[in-house]
């Protein structure tokens, strides 16, 4: 067409208001690191020079749920816990996402024990899962750039703000 | 005369018959005590100038599940006098099972006290403050019981509802 031809000479390109939206979300995944044990030595592992999150625009770890898009659980969630990362969770702003990092959050891992939840897919909407005791990595980078293709395929206005009644009854 | 011999011989003087049995395991003595007695054993052994026990490392329990006599309390206490650390055991059997707290004589005595409870249901009468240490409070059962499941009691811990 002659209106993109010209366009693009004078600096201008033509897209989608979703492509836009989706590439400056998933281009800039600020994770929540919800280290609970040891499967964060991994998540801090990823962070560092050598495997280098700062790759796919997640290096911003905030230890405050409120300016985050992914929550990271790594580690062991037990009953008593899992009110804290609930309400850890409540706290961020939508849209977010979950990876679910190493066994222990994803089945309960190798305590089947009454204390520990056996998955947080019970009380927490989890979009990646990763395996291993505790995951490499680059397993938890894979992971990332999962949720990212992810968002990538979202259409912005499938995110609606939550009511805030369903606020209010999580919350309890 | 070696410490145990004389830690021995000092309770054994003093509590006569109270004192049930006297075991020295792999070089660790162990002395039983009727359950009754154990705040003045504790008393005795912390008061006694040559004996000195100030110190209070640990009280927990054992389950024996099938034995008359179902639990027994297990204390260590330890003297920097002597260099000497000693075991004391109490069988109880009452129902509930319940036996008298030593805080009155080791304060250090509180939080093992609260997590044998916890983990045991074992009543510490007189205990300042009797609450749950790792469970939840509101929780019903004693996880640590041989009667109660690994993988716990489906629906007794509560879980936040699922998010959309
Ligand atoms: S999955 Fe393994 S490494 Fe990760 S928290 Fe559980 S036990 Fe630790």
């Amino acid at each position: 067409m002659g209106l993109e031809s010209k366009l693009t000479q004078d600096g201008f390109i033509t897209t989608t208001i979703d492509a836009v939206v989706s590439w400056a979300r998933k281009s800039s995944v600020w994770p929540m690191p919800m280290g609970i044990s040891c499967c964060a030595i991994e998540m801090i592992a990823a962070a560092d020079p050598k495997y280098d999150i700062a790759r796919f625009g997640s290096e911003v770890m905030r230890f405050t749920p409120r300016q985050c898009d992914l929550m990271i659980v790594a580690g062991t969630v037990t009953y008593k816990m899992a009110q804290v990362v609930r309400r850890i969770y409540d706290q961020m702003p939508d849209p977010k996402w979950v990876i679910a990092m190493g066994a222990c959050t994803s089945s309960g891992g190798m305590y089947r024990s009454y204390s520990v939840v056996q998955g947080i897919d019970q009380f927490l909407p989890v979009d990646v899962y990763t395996a291993g005791c505790p995951p490499r990595p680059e397993n938890l980078l894979n992971a990332l750039m999962t949720i990212q293709e992810k968002i990538g395929k979202t259409k912005s206005r499938d995110f609606k703000n939550r009511s805030l009644k369903e606020l209010e009854l999580s919350q309890n | 005369m070696n410490p145990k011999e004389f830690i021995t011989e000092k309770v054994k003087e003093k509590f006569g018959p109270a004192l049930e049995e006297v075991s020295d395991f792999r070089d660790d003595l162990c002395l039983t005590i009727k359950s009754d007695r154990i705040v003045l054993l504790g008393n005795f052994l912390k008061t006694d100038p040559d004996l000195q026990f100030l110190m209070c490392k640990d009280v927990t329990a054992i389950d024996w599940s099938t034995r008359k006599k179902r639990f027994t309390i297990v204390y260590h206490v330890h003297s920097f006098k002597l260099n000497f650390t000693l075991r004391i055991k109490a069988n109880i059997e009452l129902d509930p099972p319940s036996i008298e707290t030593v805080t009155s004589v080791w304060r250090s005595a509180e939080w093992y006290e609260r997590e044998t409870w916890d983990m045991y249901g074992i009543k510490f009468i007189n205990h300042p403050d009797l609450r749950r240490m790792y469970m939840p409070e509101g929780f019903e059962h004693h996880p640590l019981r041989k009667d109660f499941p690994v993988i716990g009691i489906p629906g007794s811990l509560p879980l936040p509802h699922k998010a959309e």
